[in-house]
Formats: structure tokens, C-alpha cells, sequence
């Protein structure tokens, strides 16, 4: 915690910009024969695989492939049953507050504190990572201004659009200045121009050297945004390589990949 | 009281902090809308019963019967606060509103969570049971400045009402199920506790189940400060204690098992 304090002081974007913890290449999430099961129902069947600093990894299949799950053990919402989970060499059973005060998460669903304004519900979240208030409060400007939701700091979160909701939940996901940032499905249900907006914001953040992990079903995502793809079958990791290698070997876009190593189309 | 739940480390107070504030920031936002609503149900008792069946039942024990009742509708009034807060209120927060997901992305853990989600509701027991002794000294229906004690007693039988209430949220299916909570569970300690008519009237049984629900307990306190006797509650003060921290441990562990899967 300390190393991060003395950075409070330095502007939000730079603090993105600035290699300060982790060298280049380091490995920050590592999963080792990772299994999780519901009750009888395995959705995370045995998986490898290691994120390293800086890159932007998605996770990519349909709905029940495991992705959210995969995501859920490493943000601590969800032990593993079996296997072993590190994310900044810390073990996610053991750890989880440490981990969780240098993540930054964007869930799948809505849930913004509908009974409070856009800004209330910034510092409200800061306040759970022991933010004092001072630097929330310069925290959140800085946000709204980056996420173009500035003039709405007073609205109420019932009557923002669909894509000004994403985009805060985004800004929130940052708050604490994360150094990985975790984000599933995050333009699905969005308009065209609104996931643009979105892909150009995470775009800027992966160029300020945030890692990124995401799940998504859009290969058109995963192919502007992504480093390296891990392509999710029923709870397994079919293959993972980057996108323009995967596309290359098998000789089609992402779902022409998809459809070969699974044998189904992805969007079904 | 929260010690035993926590699991591989300890609760960090200034996180449930955190979280109690999260709700009481939610709670002055909406109470406008709400805060009226919860004093014309217990105004409404007063009325009906202590002026309408008060002009029959003259006195019960010497006691004029609505300044006999006036203290219990103190105690059921804040009872009723912590038990909606923590069943609907934390049971929206926790599946509707996605709210429990959201703050458990950040360092706060489960225990932390549900701590300050049993305070909140302690916290608004105590506030809404203080307003109603207020209103019914207003009326001239409390021969006592004592009833001021009653307070910390409110914080303190506020816990043992959310946590019975967090253990429901715990485990019912659906918000619907709440209505048998009520039916089955709320109301009849509502109106076998002592606040309308002394229990010992009842059939044994009824009043031995009475005697071991907390509110019986609370209910006497509130009549014994609201009378200035303020030693005779000893053992129902030690009665609520006890419950207290009999229940303690199982809000976390079955909201843990619902939470996280």
C-alpha cells in the first residue's frame, strides 16, 4: 500500500502512463490447472494460462463458456475449488483485499447505486478503497472529464443513456487507480458509436500501460482491442494465441477460428 | 460480536464504516418519501387502540391503557424498522440492485459487508424507535425522563431484530417469501409480545413462546424506563445481550454460503 501513496499526488492519466511497480513482460496473473465447479456443474474445467503486464488478454466464447467465472476468480468474488490462482504473485484465497485494492473491475451488469448522482456514486466507491476524500474528489473530475461526463456530475443515475451507464461503470472500475483492469462484456448491449467510444477509451488506458482482461463474444473486439486471445469452450481454454497469429494458422477472421477448433459458430 | 466471523483475517471497522455510510448517504436521499409513512402507522395504533378500545379498557395494572401501550409501540415501531431494512432493503441490495457485487470488487470482504449491513439496520432501529418515544412523550404518554435509556437498549435490540432478519434474507428464494416472514414470524411477535395486553392472560404455551422472543423483552424495558423503574429490566437487558450474541454468527455464515458460491 505504501509504494502507492506517494503516487496520489502525481494526475491521474500520467499515473496510467508510468511503469512504476511491475517491469515490462512480468507475468501478473497466473492460473494453474484452475478448475471451479457449481455444485455438479464444472464451468472452469483445468485451464493454464498467464497475463502478463501491460497487455490486453480476452477471454472469448459464448455465453456459459466460463469467461465470467474465469473473471470472478481473479477479481476474489468466487474461490476456486481446485488449482492454484496468483494475480500479482499474491494467492487470491489468502489475499484477496490486497489484490482487490489494485484491480479495477467492470461488471457485466448495471450496478451503479441508482439512488445516487453520477458523482456521489464515484466517491462513494472511492471511499471503499480508503480514498481520502481530497483526492477522490480530484479523482472523480478527472474521470468525468476523460469519459466525457462532465455537466452530469449531479444527474441521476436513472436518466443517464446506456452507454453514459457503461462508461461510468468504467470510470469506476478506475477510481482507484487500478494496475489490472477486469472487464466483462463491456459494450455488450451498446450501440455502435457507444462501443466505439468505449473501445477508444480502453485503447487509451492499454497505451497508458494498464492491463486489461476481458471476456467478450464480439470478435470485432477482440480483434481492435486484444493482444493475446484465449478462446473458451465449455469451460476450457481451446487455444490462446494473439489474434493475428490465430487468424493467420487456421486462415479466417476470429469466428471462422471458433467455428473450426469447436465446431459450432460462436454467436449461436 | 463480529469476531467470530471472520474468516482468515480480521474485520477492518473503517470498511464497515464505509458501507454503513454508503447506506445512510442512500437513506438521507429517500427519506422524505419515507419517514412520514413511519409515523402514521404507529400514531394510528395509538389512536385506534389507545383512545378507541382505551375508552373500554380503562386501565390495565393501574396503568391508563394507552400510556399502558404507548412504550410498546416504541419497540415494535423500531423493531419493524430494522426488520424491513434488513430483509427488503438488504435483499434488493444484494440481488436487484447488484450493489453487494459491486462494493465486493473492492477490498471491503463479505463479513466487513454484512457487518454494516447489520449496524445499518441496528443504526435505524434505534433512530426510528427514539422518534416514536419523542412523539408519544409529545403526547404526555411518558411519566419519565429515564425513557431516555431506552436508546442504547434500541441499538442493541435493533441487532438482534436485523439479525433474525438477515438470516431469512439468507435463505429465502425470492423477495416474495418475505410475506410469510411477516405473516408467520413478525406479526404474531408483534401481537403476542405484551404491547396490547399482558401476556400472562395468554394460554401458558403461548406466553412461554412469548416470554422467549426479544421483543417481549424489549417491550418491557420501554414500559419500565417510560414508568422510571429502571432496575427491574436487568435481566431482560442480559436476555437481549444473549440473543445477541447467540445469533451473531449465523447472518455471516449463511449470507457467505448465499453470496458466494
Amino acid at each position: 500500500m505504501k509504494q502507492r501513496a506517494g503516487l496520489s499526488s502525481r494526475p491521474f492519466l500520467m499515473l496510467q502512463k508510468g511503469c512504476w511497480q511491475t517491469a515490462k513482460n512480468m507475468a501478473i496473473v497466473i492460473a494453474r490447472n484452475l478448475v471451479k465447479d457449481y455444485g455438479t456443474l464444472r464451468a472452469v474445467d483445468s485451464i493454464d494460462f498467464q497475463i502478463v503486464q501491460g497487455e490486453c488478454f480476452g477471454f472469448l466464447g459464448p455465453n456459459g463458456a466460463g469467461k465470467t467465472t474465469v473473471m470472478r476468480m481473479i477479481h476474489c468474488f468466487v474461490p476456486p475449488t481446485a488449482g492454484e490462482l496468483r494475480v500479482f504473485d499474491m494467492d487470491v484465497v489468502k489475499r484477496p483485499d490486497e489484490i482487490k485494492a489494485r484491480i479495477g473491475v467492470m461488471p457485466q451488469d448495471d450496478s451503479l447505486d441508482p439512488d445516487l448522482s453520477v458523482v456521489e456514486n464515484l466517491l462513494t466507491y472511492a471511499r471503499y478503497f480508503d480514498m481520502p476524500r481530497k483526492e477522490s474528489l480530484r479523482i472523480a473530475a478527472e474521470l468525468l472529464d476523460f469519459f466525457e461526463l462532465r455537466g452530469k456530475e449531479k444527474v441521476n443515475i436513472k436518466s443517464l443513456s446506456g452507454g453514459m451507464k457503461r462508461r461510468l461503470l468504467l470510470a469506476r472500475a478506475l477510481v482507484n487507480q487500478p494496475e489490472l483492469l477486469i472487464l466483462d462484456e463491456p459494450t455488450t448491449g451498446l450501440d455502435p458509436y457507444s462501443r466505439h467510444t468505449v473501445w477508444d477509451k480502453l485503447n487509451q488506458l492499454k497505451s497508458g500501460n494498464t492491463t486489461l482482461i476481458l471476456t467478450t463474444h464480439y470478435m470485432e473486439e477482440a480483434e481492435k482491442l486484444c493482444d493475446r486471445v484465449a478462446i473458451m469452450d465449455s469451460g476450457r481454454i481451446v487455444t490462446s494465441d494473439s489474434p493475428m497469429n490465430l487468424m493467420k494458422l487456421h486462415n479466417g477472421n476470429l469466428e471462422d477460428v471458433y467455428l473450426k477448433l469447436t465446431g459450432r459458430p460462436l454467436e449461436a | 460480536m463480529f469476531i467470530s466471523s471472520s474468516r482468515g483475517g480480521h474485520l477492518k471497522l473503517k470498511r464497515i464504516g464505509h458501507v454503513w455510510q454508503r447506506n445512510f448517504m442512500v437513506y438521507t436521499k429517500l427519506y422524505k418519501s419515507s419517514i412520514a409513512l413511519n409515523f402514521v402507522e404507529p400514531v394510528l395504533y395509538l389512536t385506534a387502540l389507545g383512545l378507541g378500545l382505551g375508552a373500554f379498557v380503562k386501565d390495565i395494572n393501574g396503568v391508563p391503557y394507552i400510556n399502558y401501550i404507548a412504550p410498546g409501540i416504541v419497540a415494535s415501531s423500531s423493531m419493524f424498522a430494522a426488520v424491513y431494512e434488513c430483509t427488503y432493503g438488504t435483499f434488493v441490495r444484494m440481488t436487484f440492485q447488484k450493489t453487494f457485487e459491486a462494493i465486493l470488487a473492492t477490498p471491503v470482504g463479505v463479513d466487513e459487508l454484512i457487518a454494516a449491513e447489520l449496524l445499518w439496520g441496528a443504526t435505524k432501529s434505534m433512530f426510528y424507535g427514539s422518534i416514536i418515544m419523542v412523539v408519544i412523550a409529545a403526547f404526555g404518554l411518558v411519566d419519565s425522563e429515564f425513557v431516555i435509556l431506552v436508546i442504547p437498549v434500541l441499538l442493541l435490540s435493533g441487532l438482534v431484530f436485523a439479525e433474525i432478519s438477515m438470516i431469512f434474507t439468507a435463505i429465502v428464494p425470492g423477495i416474495e417469501s418475505f410475506n410469510y416472514v411477516f405473516t408467520l414470524v413478525m406479526t404474531p411477535m408483534f401481537l403476542f409480545s405484551g404491547i396490547f395486553f399482558p401476556i400472562d392472560g395468554l394460554p401458558s404455551l403461548v406466553a412461554k413462546i412469548a416470554y422467549f422472543t426479544p421483543l417481549y423483552h424489549l417491550v418491557n424495558i420501554c414500559r419500565s424506563f417510560a414508568a422510571g423503574k429502571i432496575g427491574v429490566v436487568a435481566g431482560d437487558v442480559i436476555w437481549i445481550v444473549i440473543v445477541a450474541a447467540i445469533l451473531a454468527p449465523y447472518p455471516f455464515r449463511l449470507m457467505r454460503k448465499r453470496i458466494i458460491k
